[in-house]
């Protein structure tokens, strides 16, 4: 007993330590998690309530006025500059998860379906890019894009063109491709866990029942698999509308975005309050427009049933 | 026949899988073609092989500065926001207590979150405070981001973890703490160093945080963005960016691989005792 005891000098003690703490297993968890939840309240709650507060408050030069006033939002929704850049991240951001989601959802299906025994490899292979800096693929794309790019020497080469062509870079296309193409993995992953759920008898059932293949596809499989088309919809749609580094690098003057105009509040032209309730603006509307994509999609899934 | 056609919607579908890995790859692949061409902007026909760009790249004073930096960050973040995002996994997937679904939302908010809007919110407070900027700020604000990273990694990694185990350490005499270290780390070892890579890699190729937060000291993206003002430095951006992009690949290849095995070794455990 003792030889046994040796390892553990306080046997009995801890024991009853651990018995006593077991019991109150809410506290623990809390405690537990307290430190990352502080981290999140301080330094993401916190700021957000500050940047809402900012927009609600002028600024006379380099000293702040707090005073309540929403001129900053009349600003942000009335002038045509802004109006139209907020125009224009909302209509890329949707364009680009449609884009990312249809082209998504035949991957996703052909992994969960078709993937057999390598599926999490196909998995790695279509996140592996979405790894490496978004920077550099955004970069990338420039490169085939430009004047003197790989795709206009190509095609030039190739003599389908007799020169460059500026059309394909510096406008809001370019910016839909990029960020089609930066955004891919994140619709992927959704959609393929939704398609794992996918009860496999119910498509055999409606098979045997005598619906064919695309019947059975639309009836059974793409409603029970909505929510991840859904939450890959969003999860593509609500960063893509804040996005600085692709209209910057291949968007041209045509395809400047919200984001950059944000920042230029908080650089050159040196109006905190108005670039605070030009994100709040943003976030909300943003929020709108996602509740509005959740309402439509479920209703669609409802009519397909 | 229903085999037949069964094929040719396979079929259809391997060739659109083939295209898709191909359109995902393709831009990628342009940066290390055209970081070995001999010619300074990036056409085809290739003009010829080279390495002087990357051989210019040691004797640029600036760009070891940003690689230190990029360093120093990407590490500081990795190991704070593991640290926190352990506490947060463990918390999340062995206890029940109220709110827990509502903390968990707040912690990976950052996850959908516009950057932008990450990053414009913790400069306002940090200028509020009178903070100066500096790489610190961006190593706070990195953290933010990586932590649902982490904690996606590390949940995978403690979820169906055998609870019995644990149980059988401490009615062993082992204490909380004894347990943790003895039993519970040696399981979960592999999901945290790829966490530690996940972060690291996220940090280190993290642009629009460290563009707002940082004052004159920059990173790799940040001393890539102000090269890229210059077409005549391109080649060398490119040559930067491919070592980035091997980078990057490597780490998370040797992540993905510990982080299936952590999976798999919890798992296995699971399914014998269940």
């Amino acid at each position: 007993m003792t030889a046994a005891a040796e390892g553990s000098p306080a046997f009995g003690m801890t024991r009853a330590r651990r018995n006593a703490l077991l019991q109150s297993e809410p506290v623990q968890g809390f405690a537990l998690i307290s430190p990352t939840f502080l981290y999140a309240l301080i330094l993401l709650v916190l700021p957000i309530l500050v940047v809402i507060a900012h927009s609600f408050w002028t600024q006379n030069y380099l000293t702040i006025d707090r005073t309540f006033t929403l001129e900053n939002y009349r600003v942000a929704l009335t002038e045509p500059i802004y109006r139209d850049l907020l125009w224009r991240s909302l209509y890329i951001s949707l364009m680009v998860s449609f884009f990312t989601v249809v082209l998504a959802y035949p991957i996703a299906y052909f992994i969960s379906f078709h993937g057999g025994r390598h599926k999490s490899l196909w998995l790695f292979l279509i996140t592996i890019p979405f790894w490496t800096s978004y920077l550099l693929r955004v970069m990338s794309w420039k490169v085939i894009l430009g004047y003197n790019g790989v795709l206009n020497s190509g095609l030039m080469g190739l003599g389908v063109i007799d020169e460059p062509s500026t059309a394909l870079l510096y406008n809001s296309s370019a910016v839909i491709i990029t960020l089609t193409h930066a955004w891919a993995a994140f619709a992927i992953l959704p959609i393929f866990v939704s398609l794992e759920k996918v009860d496999r008898t119910l498509v055999e059932a409606a098979t045997d029942l005598g619906d064919g293949p695309i019947r059975s596809f639309l009836r059974v499989t793409l409603p029970l698999s909505a929510p991840g088309v859904i939450s890959a919809a969003l999860i593509v749609m609500i960063p893509t509308v804040g996005d600085y580094v692709t209209p910057k690098l291949v968007g041209g003057k045509d395809g400047v975005m919200i984001a950059n105009a944000i920042q230029a509040q908080f650089g050159k032209a040196s109006n905190w309050p108005l670039g605070a309730a030009l994100s709040v603006t943003t976030m909300l509307i943003v929020t709108l427009i996602a509740g509005a994509t959740v309402l439509i999609l479920r209703a669609a899934q409802r009519l397909a049933r | 026949m229903t085999a037949m056609r069964r094929f040719l919607a396979n079929g259809w579908l391997s060739a659109y899988a083939f295209l898709y890995v191909v359109f995902l790859y393709l831009p990628v692949i342009f940066l290390p073609i055209f970081s070995v061409n001999t010619a300074a902007t990036p056409k085809f026909p290739l003009s010829g092989f080279t390495l002087k760009w990357y051989e210019d790249l040691p004797r640029t004073p600036a760009l070891l500065d940003a690689a230190w930096n990029s360093l120093v960050v990407g590490v500081s973040a990795a190991i704070l926001s593991t640290v926190l995002g352990i506490l947060a996994a463990r918390s999340i997937t062995r206890y029940r207590y109220p709110g827990r679904r509502a903390i968990n939302g707040l912690i990976m908010a950052p996850l959908v979150l516009p950057e932008i809007i990450v990053a414009i919110s913790l400069l306002l407070v940090i200028l509020q405070l009178g903070l100066s900027l500096s790489l610190f700020t961006v190593v706070l604000g990195h953290v933010l981001v990586c932590i649902p990273y982490s904690m996606t990694v590390l949940t995978a990694g403690f979820e169906g973890f055998d609870r019995s185990l644990e149980e059988a350490s401490a009615d062993l005499g082992e204490s909380a703490f004894g347990t943790f270290r003895r039993v519970t780390l040696p399981m979960v070892a592999p999901a945290i160093i790829s966490s530690l890579l996940v972060c690291f890699t996220i940090s280190l190729d993290e642009f629009l945080i460290a563009f707002f937060l940082t004052g004159t000291e920059a990173t790799l993206p940040i001393y890539i963005w102000g090269q890229l003002r210059f077409a005549s430095k391109l080649p060398g951006v490119l040559a930067l960016g491919t070592l980035l992009l091997a980078a990057s690949f490597l780490l998370m290849t040797i992540a993905e691989i510990l982080r299936r095995r952590a999976a798999k070794r919890t798992q296995n455990e699971g399914g014998l005792y269940a």
